[in-house]
C-alpha cells in the first residue's frame, strides 16, 4: 500500500523554483512534476534556464526560492540523500582529461563509496557494455568528442541511479552515436530509471520523452505529451488547385473546415491554399469530399501534421529574449 | 526496478574520499613522466646554480663552504615554492567540469582540498629527499645527528603543508590557471626577502624587519641550528630569530588555522 503510494509520488518535483545570477533571472517560478520511470524532456531556446534547472535538481546549484524534491528528498535540506540516487551527465563532459577512461570511472565509483572492488568491477562492466573497453586505458584527452560523451554518460550510470539527468546528451554526435544514446536511454527507462533530458533536437524529445516541458525565460510556457503539444498549433490542410478552379470559391469552401475563425492563406501565383484545421480528427477523404461537393477541381490535397520544431518556434517565437538581450551591447 | 548501488557511510568516509582525491591527483602525475623528471631535476639545478654561482663570491666564517650555509635555505625555499605550486594545480583542477560532477555526488566536499594538499605533500616529500641527497653528494652534512635532522625535515614539511593550504585557498579563489601562474610570481620575492641566501644583518632596517619576521627565515634559522650548519644569527635578535623553532611551528599553525577553514568553505559552498 505504502509502496504503491510512493511509486505515484513524482520523482522530480519543483514548485516556484527561482534562481538569479546577478542581473539574470535564470529561473523565474519554474513548476514541474515528473512521474517515476518516465523520460521527461526539457526544451527551450538558448539561455532559457534548462541547465540551471538541471543543476538545481542535481544539488549543484542552490535555488533562491521555491521547493524542489528529487527522489523523495528536498534538494537543499536532504541534498545528501538526493545525491545517493542520482546520476548526472552535464552539458559539458565532466571528466579528468589526464586520466584514462577506466581510471575516471574507478575514481567516481570510489567517491560514490562503492568500495574499491565494486568500483573496479562496475567500471569494467560498463566499459564493456557500452563498448568503450578498447579505449579504456587511453587518456581521455585522446578521446573523440563522441567517446567523451559516451564515457560521461557511463560515468553517470556507475551507481545505477534511480534518477538520471542528461543535459544535451547528444550535442555534437554523429547519427549513429545519437541512436546509440537513444537506445541506452530507452533501455534505462524500460528498467525503471526516471530520466530528465534537455535537448535542442526536437526529434530527440519526440522520440524519447513521454512528457515535455517547453521552458522560456525561466518558466514553463507549455507542457504535455509530444502529441498534445503538436495539437496546440494543430494540423494544416494544403490544397493545390487545378488551372480552371476559382481561388475565391476554394477559399470559401475551406473556411468550412478551418479552425475557429482561421482564414486560408492564398498563394495566387502558385495557385495553392493552406489552412489550419481544428483538430487531428480530419481525414483526407473528408477534405476531398468537402472540396468535391463545392465543385472545386484540385491537383493535390495534403494534411500536414506539425513537427515539434514548428511547435517550438510558435511557442517560444515571441518572447525568447533571454539570449538575444545579452547580445545587444 | 534496480536500487542504486551504495554502501553505508560514516563520518570518517570523508577521509576515504580525501584519500581517493589524493590518489586521483597522483595518478595524473603518473601519466606525465616529463613532470616527474622536472620535479627531480629542479633540486639538482638549484643546488648547482646557487651553490656554485653564489658560492664562488661569498665567503663563510671559519672556512666552511657556502653550500653548508646555503642548504637549509634551499631546502626551505624549495619547499615553500613547491607548496605554492599547488596553487596552479588546484586552480586548474577546480576549473574542471569534473568538480561539478563531484558536487552532485554523495562524497564529502571538504575532502577535495584535503586530498589535493595530501597529494602535494607526497610530491613535497619526494622533492625534499631528492634535494637532500643532491646536497649530500656535493658535500653538505647534518652535523648534529639523526634526531635533530629529522626534526628539521619535520619543520620543513610542516611549513610546506601549511603553505600548500595557502595555495589551495588562492587556487580556489582564482579558478584559472593563468591568473594562478601570475600569482605564483609574487611568491619569489616573498621567499627571497629572508635569510635564505644572505644573513639579514646587513639589510636596511625596514627590509631586515620584514626578513626577520618572514616565517621562511625562522624555518631556515631553525634548520641551520638543527643541522649544525653555519649562519646562526647573532647580536640583537628579533623574536622569531631568537626562537626559530616555536616561530616556525606557530607561523605554520596560524596559516593552517586560517586557510583550512577557508579552503573547506570554498568547497562546501555551492557552485554559482
Ligand atoms: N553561473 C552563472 N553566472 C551567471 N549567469 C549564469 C550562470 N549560469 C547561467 N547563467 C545565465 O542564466 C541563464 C540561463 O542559463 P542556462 O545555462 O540555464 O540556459 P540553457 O537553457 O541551459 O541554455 P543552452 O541551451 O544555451 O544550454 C542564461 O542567461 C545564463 O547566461
Ligand atoms: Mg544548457
Amino acid at each position: 500500500m505504502l509502496d504503491v503510494e510512493k511509486d505515484r509520488e513524482p520523482v522530480i518535483w519543483a514548485e516556484g523554483l527561482t534562481k538569479r545570477f546577478g542581473k539574470v533571472q535564470a529561473l523565474d517560478g519554474l513548476d514541474l512534476s515528473v512521474p517515476a520511470g518516465t523520460c521527461y524532456g526539457l526544451l527551450g531556446p538558448n539561455g532559457a534556464g534548462k541547465t540551471t534547472a538541471v543543476r538545481v535538481f542535481a544539488t549543484i546549484t542552490r535555488p533562491d526560492g521555491g521547493e524542489v524534491r528529487v527522489a523523495g528528498h528536498d534538494v537543499v535540506r536532504d541534498a545528501r540523500q538526493v545525491r545517493r540516487q542520482i546520476g548526472l551527465a552535464g552539458q559539458h563532459a565532466a571528466l579528468d582529461e589526464e586520466l584514462t577512461g577506466r581510471e575516471n570511472l574507478q575514481i567516481i565509483g570510489r567517491l560514490f563509496h562503492l568500495g574499491r572492488r565494486t568500483a573496479r568491477r562496475q567500471a569494467d562492466h560498463l566499459l564493456e557494455k557500452y563498448s568503450l573497453d578498447h579505449a579504456a586505458d587511453r587518456l581521455v584527452k585522446t578521446y573523440s568528442g563522441g567517446m567523451r560523451r559516451r564515457l560521461d554518460l557511463i560515468a553517470s550510470l556507475i551507481i545505477s541511479p534511480t534518477v538520471l539527468f542528461l543535459d544535451e546528451p547528444t550535442a555534437g554526435l554523429d547519427p549513429r552515436s545519437r541512436l546509440q544514446i537513444w537506445e541506452t536511454v530507452r533501455a534505462l527507462v524500460a528498467d525503471g530509471t526516471t530520466v530528465m533530458l534537455t535537448t535542442q533536437y526536437l526529434d530527440e524529445a519526440d522520440q524519447l520523452a513521454a512528457q515535455i516541458a517547453v521552458v522560456d525565460a525561466g518558466t514553463v510556457v507549455a507542457r504535455g505529451t509530444p502529441d498534445e503539444l503538436k495539437a496546440i498549433i494543430g494540423s494544416r490542410v494544403d490544397v493545390a488547385l487545378a488551372p480552371e478552379a476559382s481561388l475565391a470559391d476554394s477559399a470559401l469552401a475551406l473556411r468550412a473546415i478551418a479552425a475557429d475563425g482561421a482564414v486560408p492563406d492564398v498563394d495566387e501565383d502558385g495557385r495553392t491554399l493552406s489552412v489550419p484545421v481544428a483538430a487531428d480528427s480530419f481525414t483526407l477523404p473528408a477534405v476531398v469530399r468537402q472540396l468535391d461537393s463545392a465543385g472545386i477541381d484540385v491537383l493535390d490535397v495534403g494534411i500536414r501534421r506539425p513537427t515539434l520544431d514548428e511547435v517550438f518556434l510558435t511557442i517560444t517565437g515571441n518572447n525568447s529574449k533571454a539570449e538575444h538581450e545579452s547580445l545587444v551591447p | 526496478m534496480t536500487q542504486p548501488l551504495q554502501r553505508k557511510t560514516t563520518p570518517l568516509t570523508g577521509f576515504g574520499d580525501g584519500l581517493t582525491i589524493m590518489i586521483r591527483n597522483l595518478l595524473k602525475l603518473k601519466h606525465k613522466p616529463g613532470q616527474i623528471i622536472a620535479e627531480l631535476i629542479v633540486p639538482v639545478v638549484m643546488v648547482l646554480l646557487f651553490g656554485y654561482v653564489f658560492g664562488s663570491a661569498i665567503a663563510i666564517e671559519n672556512g666552511s663552504s657556502y653550500l653548508e650555509y646555503l642548504m637549509p635555505g634551499l631546502l626551505v625555499m624549495g619547499a615553500v615554492l613547491g607548496a605554492l605550486s599547488s596553487l596552479t594545480a588546484i586552480a586548474r583542477d577546480n576549473g574542471l567540469g569534473v568538480m561539478d560532477r563531484f558536487r552532485s555526488m554523495p562524497m564529502e566536499r571538504w575532502s577535495v582540498p584535503f586530498g589535493q594538499t595530501a597529494a602535494t605533500l607526497v610530491i613535497g616529500v619526494v622533492g625534499l629527499v631528492t634535494m637532500s641527497v643532491v646536497g649530500l653528494i656535493f658535500g653538505w652534512r647534518a652535523h648534529n645527528g639523526l634526531v635533530p635532522a629529522l626534526g628539521a625535515f619535520g619543520l620543513i614539511l610542516l611549513l610546506y603543508y601549511a603553505v600548500s593550504w595557502l595555495g589551495a585557498v588562492l587556487g580556489s579563489l582564482v579558478d584559472n590557471e593563468e591568473t594562478a601562474a601570475r600569482l605564483m610570481m609574487l611568491a619569489l620575492p616573498l621567499v627571497m626577502i629572508s635569510n635564505v641566501f644572505v644573513p639579514t644583518g646587513g639589510m636596511p632596517s625596514a627590509l631586515r624587519a620584514l626578513a626577520d619576521w618572514n616565517p621562511v627565515s625562522a624555518a631556515v634559522t631553525a634548520c641551520r641550528e638543527l643541522f649544525g650548519n653555519p649562519g646562526a644569527p647573532s647580536g640583537d635578535l628579533a623574536w622569531p630569530m631568537a626562537n626559530p623553532v616555536p616561530a616556525t611551528i606557530g607561523a605554520s599553525a596560524l596559516i593552517l588555522l586560517v586557510c583550512v577553514p577557508l579552503a573547506v568553505y570554498r568547497f562546501q559552498k555551492e557552485a554559482s
